[in-house]
Parts: structure tokens; sequence; C-alpha cells
């Protein structure tokens, strides 16, 4: 077994592990944490594959994010109130349709987004996403029929069938699932053809469109599929919180989620969930110790980027071989 | 025999008493520290503290920790301090919009809340809850004091507010006294911070007045660019808009601005004559509304867990209402709803040994509640 | 509407866009020699503004101030320069925008520790008080007119240093080919920090200026970091003229924006409907304009040679 394939495995059980310590401990509060880094990873996973797998240096995830949380929340609050929606569709609280919805919604987003952005590459690329991202967020807080900047809330988290998401265990084992899939399925999708496709034309586009494939189509799918996976953990984020407002849409969102990949080693398989839990847990633990926190998370990252480049996973596995 | 029993009695009431007032207490004081609106939630803790501190009282605990103004950062924060600091009772959030991100949850999880600041109508009116508490106002009525102080005196205003549910609100509550005409009705970006196509409006607009609601940031970089417009119109709006945090910040551009409070300084009456001197000697600067507010919370629930144990939260609840405390605000008292009952004044800023304030002018509202009471049958 | 309150949002729409122009001729200059993309711009704003608050405040004089602004500026971007940017050019666009993410948390933070969470005051000077009469019966502001009048020597300036000194040809050799020129024998880490230097004195007069119609407080710099990225990006990152053409662009469509979008509505509309939907739309109408610039022009209106 490879070192990073052991380091990966041991990661994902100590994930699952600690909130079924906490629990025993009767420290609740370290389950809802623990199911803060899956619902985080999960979302860093998603942009993962337009960052690491594509190239795609996309600074307006939080749009996706957000569309995500927003889904969940306007469904759970129609499915309260029992009123239709837009269309006549009918509100609901069934976490799967929630999730269906996220991931279409933000898809419809990021076609529009990726179609225009697309376009453009390096620098232009990064700034445009985040100009689309701040169009959404200014949308958001002034369009007033869910709650504008004030948010929206959810009293009870949606259902998943036969669960009971309003206790912390159960809802982190829902996370916890979605999350293991989602790292499947990015697993396998490096390994296929398109994965195959895709990093060629990250590495070098004017080959690959010499041998007659489009780069484009390539990459738009790419960045639909990124923001379809974050658009889900953006509904699981407004579970977890239940709530949702348009700071999920901020750029500073979109900012902290490049921040976990890096933290956790760029182009790595499981960098998003190293990066989540080191993340979660210094902002948690330096909150706890100083008012000046942000100050000193400023300091670790500019550490990191320019010291430890690999992220956590590059300093517990070596350096990764290019191939 | 008699007297072992009567004495045996009396230290029985005594103790049960004390055992009241011994009863712990633990706090969750979320509030903004870190971010723009920091000010608000430093006066925030300040002022809660001071009540705590004035008290003596040994059996209350307060955590404090700090929101950023981030809505999903307060939910995690009280979450913990629900689930791992086991506190009995939440308070501080300053914002409208991490308030009602808290308070919903709480409430369900059987935590008392008191608000110091926010306090937003969908928690006023239908969606009110026994476990929900506001010591501050509820968020329309500076706005509706104005709307009548406007009504006398002009004819025509220009009214402007951001877009987000509390400059709507705003707008709504003044015009729910206002009966006047209304030259204009203007929604800025949310962080705007150049307002020179709005002043140029005003200016065009040919209103008697201007009715402004811009919190924090929003209002000093609207009144100083208004001062060097050469506008002469008179620009009125709620005390938010030149409370003690900003006017700093203003400078003289602020002089003579009218606007509505619940509190100024200079209010006679002896609580107000004791916190004032008291907060300044203990943090050297003039308290500003969020600190009286946060200071009122404190009181009430002080004077609540003197006569109740929070593990029993009907009681405590039930005496938490009956508002039983010297504010420095005067007469104060609570609405079925429980948000305040309380007197609304006119201040104008002014200078007063070189340090800007506001100084009262008259009263407009007496024993003012709000709109949506009624709706709240719970 | 009359004519005179045209006249008086363009001028407001110019201004805006001169403020603008500020801020991305740094953050354009700065792009088009070391290649670098700086999310800390915004922060170099606002320690030029806290700078000449607390410089007026201690002095009496907004003109110290203001001088303070750029010295400050300049020698905080030529600090992060020196410590932590240079170590970025042979780096890929993530990690230079986490780099400079992490300055802004450092920043941001750390002006909060040194100067306290309440905003500081700023007075615009004597000099320039008041309101001066237009034709057409219009009043604006002089300090207004002020801005206006410095960012066009600013504009002109730059443009002489560019076109006509040594310096100058040096940054254009370095956006033109960057190996060549450290082959001459150029000093090419000192010009990057000179280069770096400038930009940042550049957005701390902007921040400075704008102080002193605004509030100086924490977290300024990041709105006028966005609209400047906005302006960059319709202009053509790297080009001086793109950036004042789009600043200008951006200041006057998002003010005549603000402005008409309401007034248009109300044609339809009932008119607090008309206030609210408009300004919703009037907020997002320069990223509409960006959108539909970058479709037919992906490289932007003047793109750099790459």
């Amino acid at each position: 077994m490879k070192r990073e394939n052991a380091i990966n495995l041991v990661l994902l059980l100590a994930l699952l592990a600690t909130p079924f310590i906490a629990q025993a401990m009767g420290e609740t509060f370290t389950v809802t944490l623990v199911t803060r880094i899956a619902i985080l990873a999960l979302a860093a996973v998603g942009l993962n594959i337009a960052l690491g797998l594509g190239g795609l240096v996309s600074f307006g995830h939080a749009a996706f994010f957000g569309t995500g949380g927003y889904a969940a929340g306007i469904l759970a609050s129609h499915a309260m109130s029992g009123e239709p929606m837009l269309f006549g569709f009918e509100g609901s609280n069934q976490m799967p349709v929630v999730w269906l919805a996220a991931a279409i919604a933000a898809g419809i987003v990021s076609l529009a987004i990726g179609a225009i952005s697309l376009r453009t590459s390096g620098v232009y690329f990064i700034m445009i996403t985040l100009a689309f991202a701040q169009m959404v967020y200014y949308f958001a807080i002034s369009w007033p029929a869910y709650g504008g900047e004030d948010g929206l809330s959810i009293v009870l988290r949606n259902a998943f069938p036969g669960v009971n998401t309003m206790r912390p265990m159960e809802f982190f084992l829902v996370c916890f699932g979605v999350l293991l899939a989602a790292l499947i399925f990015s697993a396998l999708l490096r390994s296929s053809r398109f994965g195959a496709a895709l990093q060629a034309v990250r590495q070098n586009e004017v080959r690959v469109a010499s041998i007659g494939i489009s780069p484009m189509p390539i990459r738009l799918t790419a960045f639909v599929l990124s923001a379809m996976i974050t658009a889900v953990a953006g509904a699981l984020y407004a579970d977890l919180n239940r709530f949702v407002s348009p700071s999920m849409l901020s750029w500073h969102m979109s900012g902290e989620l490049i921040v976990l990949i890096i933290l956790g080693g760029t182009g790595r398989l499981m960098g998003p969930v190293a990066g989540a839990a080191l993340f979660v847990v210094l902002e948690f633990w330096l909150g706890g110790i100083t008012e000046r926190w942000q100050f000193f998370l400023g300091l670790i990252l500019l550490v990191t980027v320019l010291f430890a480049r690999g992220g956590v996973i590059g300093l517990l596995a070596g350096k990764e071989r290019h191939g | 025999m008699k007297t072992f029993l009567k004495a045996a009695t009396l230290t029985l009431t005594l103790g049960a008493s004390s055992l009241a007032m011994a009863e712990p207490v633990k706090i969750g004081l979320i509030t903004t520290l870190s971010g723009g609106g920091a000010g608000l939630g430093v006066d925030t803790r300040d002022g809660f503290m001071l009540a705590i501190k004035q008290s003596g009282n040994k059996d209350i605990t307060v955590i404090t920790e700090d929101d950023a103004q981030k809505p999903e950062l307060a939910v995690q924060i009280a979450d913990k301090m629900i689930q791992s600091d086991k506190v009995d009772i939440l308070t501080g959030i300053v914002w409208s919009n991490l308030l009602m991100a808290v308070v919903p949850g709480a409430v369900a999880q059987g935590k008392i809340y008191v608000s110091t600041n926010a306090a937003p109508a969908a928690l006023a009116g239908e969606k009110c809850d026994p476990l929900y508490f506001n010591a501050a106002y509820q968020n329309d009525n500076l706005h509706e004091a104005m709307g009548e102080y406007a009504n006398k005196v002009y004819k025509k205003m220009f009214i402007m507010a951001p877009n987000y549910p509390a400059g709507k609100d705003s707008l709504t509550g003044f015009k729910r006294y206002y009966k006047g005409e209304l030259a204009n009705e203007v929604y800025t970006k949310v962080g705007q911070t150049d307002y020179a196509a709005e002043i140029a409006q005003i200016r065009a607009s040919g209103a008697d007045a201007a009715f402004v609601f811009l919190p924090g940031g929003m209002g000093i970089a609207f009144m100083k660019q208004y001062a060097q417009s050469g506008v002469k119109i008179p620009v009125i709006g709620p005390g938010f808009s030149f409370s003690q945090d900003v006017l700093p910040a203003i400078g003289d551009a602020a002089l003579g601005a009218k606007a509505s409070g619940q509190w100024a300084k200079d209010l006679d009456n002896a609580a107000n004559k004791k916190f004032v001197p008291a907060f300044q000697a203990e943090y050297g600067r003039l308290p500003s509304i969020y600190a009286v507010q946060a200071y009122d919370a404190a009181q009430l629930i002080l004077a609540a867990a003197s006569k109740a144990s929070v593990k029993d939260v009907k009681a405590f609840t039930t005496e938490l209402s009956k508002a039983d405390i010297q504010s420095p605000r005067g007469k104060f008292k609570f609405n079925t709803n429980r948000h305040p009952i309380q007197d609304i004044y006119l201040t104008e800023v002014v200078k007063d040994n070189g340090t800007l304030t506001n100084k009262i002018v008259e009263k407009i509202f007496t024993d003012h509640g709000d709109a949506y009471a009624k709706d709240c049958k719970k | 509407m009359t004519f005179a309150l045209l006249i008086e949002q363009l001028l407001n729409g110019v201004q805006l866009g001169v403020m603008l122009f500020l801020m991305a001729a740094g953050l354009t200059l700065i792009f088009g020699v070391m290649g670098l993309i700086n999310l800390a711009h915004g922060s170099l704003y606002m320690v030029g503004a806290f700078a000449c608050a607390s410089v007026a405040a201690l002095t009496g004089s907004f003109w110290l101030g203001l001088v303070a602004s750029l010295a400050a500026a300049a020698a905080a971007g030529a600090l992060i320069e020196i410590t932590v940017i240079r170590r970025l050019y042979q780096r890929d666009h993530l990690d230079q925008v986490l780099a400079t993410f992490a300055l802004i948390l450092i920043f941001s933070e750390g002006t909060r520790w040194l100067f306290g969470s309440f905003p500081l005051y700023l007075d615009i000077p004597p000099l320039l008080q008041g309101a001066v009469g237009l034709p057409g019966g219009a009043q604006y502001p002089v300090y207004r007119l002020a801005i206006i009048l410095a960012g066009a020597l600013v504009a002109f300036g730059l443009y002489a240093l560019i076109s006509k000194t040594r310096l100058g040809m040096r940054i254009r050799a370095g956006e033109s080919d960057r190996e060549m020129i450290a082959a001459l024998g150029v000093d090419i880490r000192t010009l990057y920090t000179l280069v770096f230097a400038l930009g940042a004195a550049l957005a701390g007069l902007a921040g400075a200026m704008v102080g002193a119609l605004q509030s100086v407080q924490v977290g300024m710099g990041e709105p006028v970091l966005i609209l400047a990225f906005v302006v960059i990006v319709i202009g053509g990152i790297g080009s001086i003229k793109g950036a004042l053409v789009g600043a200008l662009l951006v200041g006057s469509v998002d003010t005549l924006g603000r402005f008409l979008l309401p007034q248009a509505l109300a044609l339809m509309v009932p008119p607090d409907q008309a206030g609210l939907i408009g300004g919703a739309l009037a907020s997002m109408l320069i990223y509409i304009l960006m959108a539909i610039i970058l479709a037919v022009k992906p490289r932007g209106l003047f793109p750099a040679q790459a």
C-alpha cells in the first residue's frame, strides 16, 4: 500500500471515530464540530475537481455553496408553509430531494457562469469567477422574498429516511456518508478517461486541441460537476446551522474553500478532508485563545503557502510523483 | 420550642430564598468583537459586564465569545454554549440576521434568550416565543417615532434606507406614522460608501427634510458627504444614525441632526445619573445606547435570578417579564410579546465640552409598544 | 429630471471612476510587470486611510496626513514585497491568491489591534470645504472636484513616468520580456520593489482621499478591491489605459444605474417596488456589464500584449 493511501485511510477512520469517542465522553459539541469538518471537506472535494484536477482556480465557488444552501432553505420553508413555489413546484423537507434540487440549481448557475468565464484563463478566470459570485451575493442580499440579508431560518433539519437528523450523531453519519460517496466519485473520476482528458487539458491545452479534442466542453463539464458537489455541501451546511444567509455567498467563503484545499495539499484526493479538519480545529482553538485569531490564522496560512506547499498530506506523505 | 420552630421556619424561608439566590446562572454572551461592527459588540459586552460587576453576584458566570458578525459562526457558538458549556441563558447578539439564525434553535432547545439589541419583526408577532425577551426595543420603534415627528413638522419627505430587511422595516415603520407626501423612496446598496448619486436626488427632490436610516459606516460616509454637498435640506433619522459609537467619526457634520432614541446621556433619572459616570469611570468613554440596552438586559437577568431558579424556566421567565429594574431609560416594562413598552424621545446632536453627544429635546411617544404585539399569542 | 441633475450625476460617476483608477492602476501595473495578482491591495488602501487619519489627528493638518498616507502605504508595500511577495513571483496564481488572502487577514486584524474597533475621524481640509456652483444652477462639492483633478494629475503623471523616464522604460521592458531585462543587467529586484511600492502608494493615496469622504475603518478596502478587479478585467489586465477607461466606465455605469434604474422602473411598477427592484438590479449592473464585455472580448477592452 502506498504511504499516501495509508494516511488517507487513517484520516477517514479518525474522522469517523472522533464523534463516537466524543459522544461517549459527553462532549456533544465535538460531534457538531466534526460534522462541520465533513461538510466543508465535501465542499472542497467539489472545488478540488475544478481546481486540483482541472487547474481552474475558481474564486467564486461560494456562489454554488450558497445556491445549495438556499435550495435547502427555500424548499424547507415551502414545505413548512405548504405554499407552492415558482412554476408550481412543491416544497420538500426530504434530503434526497433537496440535494437533487441543490445540484440542479447550482448546475444551471454554473453552466451560465462557466460558459462565460471559461472563455478566459489564468488571472482573468480568477477575477471573473469572483465577480460573478459577488453578483449572486448582491442579488441574494437585495431580493426580498427569502429574507434578504437577514437570511432564512430552517427550524427543523430536513429529513432523511430512517434517520433522526436533529440528533447530532445521526446527522453526522449522513454527512459522512455523502462525503465518502463524493470521495469515491472523485477517485473514480481521476482514473477515468474523462479525468485523464481533464488533466491533459490542464497540462497542455495546445497539444490536446491539436489532436482534435476541444478543451472547452471538458472544462465546462468539470466546472459544472464541481459546482454540483459543492452545492450539496451547501445544502448540508444549511441543515447543520438550520439557517442560510448571503454570508454563505460572500467572497470570504470562496477564499476559505481554496484555503482548505491548499492547507490539505493541492491535487491530493484527501487534501480537502485534511485541510478542513485543520482549518476548523485552528479556528476553534485559536478563537478560544484570542480575539485576534484571524491575525494568527493569516500568519499560519502565509507560512503554509510560502514554506509548506504540499500542505498536511504533503508533509505526511512526501512529494507527489507527477504522472 | 415555639421559638425554636419559629427560628426553624425563618431559616427555612431564608434558606429557600438564598437557595434561589445561590443557584448558579450561566450566561452565554455572543457578540461581535472583531470585524467592522466590533464597536457595537464591545459596547454591548462592556455594558453587560458593568451591571454584573455592580451587582457583586458571585453566582453568575458569563462566557463571552466573538461571532465576527457571521451568522454561521454565531450558530456554531450558540450550539457550543448550549451543548458543551451548558449555559442557561443566551444574550448579546447585535445584528438581526445573526439573531434570526440563533434564536429559533436556542429556544427550541429550551434556552432563554434576552436580546440586547436586534429585534426583527419576525420574532415580535405571530412567531414570538415565551423564552425570547427583548430588552432593547422592537426594530420599527425608532423609525415610527421619526414618522410621528415628521408628521408634525414636515409636509414632504425624502426617505432612504439600505436594501435589506431592516431597511425595509425602517421605511415601513416610518410610513406607519407619517401621513404627508413622499418626495421619493430610495433603497441603497448594503455597505455602500459613496452617496453622491443619492445626495443629488435629495437636492433635486424639493423635499422639506430627508429621513435617512444608514447604520454604522454607511451613516458616517453619508453624513460627511452630505455636509460637503451644499444641500440645505435637514436630515433626520433613527438614533442608530447618530449614536455615540459613530459620532466621533462623523464629526461636526452631525451637529444639529435630529433623531429618535429611548435614551440619551442627559436623561433625567436617578439610574441614569449613576450609570453614565460609572461606565465612564470603568471604560474611559461615553456609553452608547447599545451599552445601556445590554446593561438593562443584565439587570433583568439579575433581578429574575434573585427571585427564581433558572432551572425552573417557567418561574424564571415569569420573573423576567415583571422587569423589576431601575433602567437608565426611566420607565421600562414588557409588553405581552416580551418587547419593551417605553418612552421615545426626540434628540439632537450637540457639542458638550468638546465631545459630540445627543441631548433630549422632547418626548415623542409615551409608553410606546409595537405594532406586532397583538399577533403574539404565546 | 433636470439637466443640472444629470450633469451632477455624470460628475459623480467620473469621480468614482477616478478613485477606482487609482486602485486599478496599481493592481494592473503590478500584474503587468511582475505577473502577480495582489488581493492585499485593498489593505494598502486601508493603511493609507489610517495613516492619514492618525497623522491628521495628531498634527491637525490634512496635507501632512496625505503625505503620511503615501509614505506609509509605500513603506508597507515595500515591506511586504521584500518579506512575502518576492517569493511569489515564480509561483502559480493559486499560491499568490492564497498568500495575499492571508495578508488581508493579517492587515485587517493587525490594524484593529493598533487602532481599536471604532472608526477614525478624518475631515476634509478647510481649503476644500463646501460646494461651488455649476453651470445650470447645481451645486457641487469642491472636494469631489479636487479628487477628479488629483486623479487626472496622477493619470498624466503615470503616463509621463512610463513613456518618458528611465524607470518607465524598464517597466515597459519588464512587461514585454522579463528574462531579457534581467539579462541586460538591470537590478530586477529593486525594480520590482519600486513598482510594488508605487502601486501601494497610489492605493494609499486613494484611501486617504476617500477616507475624508467616508469612514476610516477596518475592512474599508475590500469592496473597493473587488470593484477594482472588475475595472481591470474590463480594461484588460496589465493595461494602464484599459484601467483608466474601465474605471470611468464602471464609475459612470454604477452611478447612473443607481439613479436611473429605479426611475425607469417607476414607470411600470409602484414606486416602493421600483425602489427595491431597481436597487437590486443596480447593485448587479456592473457585473452584468463585465459579463457582456467579456462575452465579446474575453481579454478585456485593451488587451496587453501577451
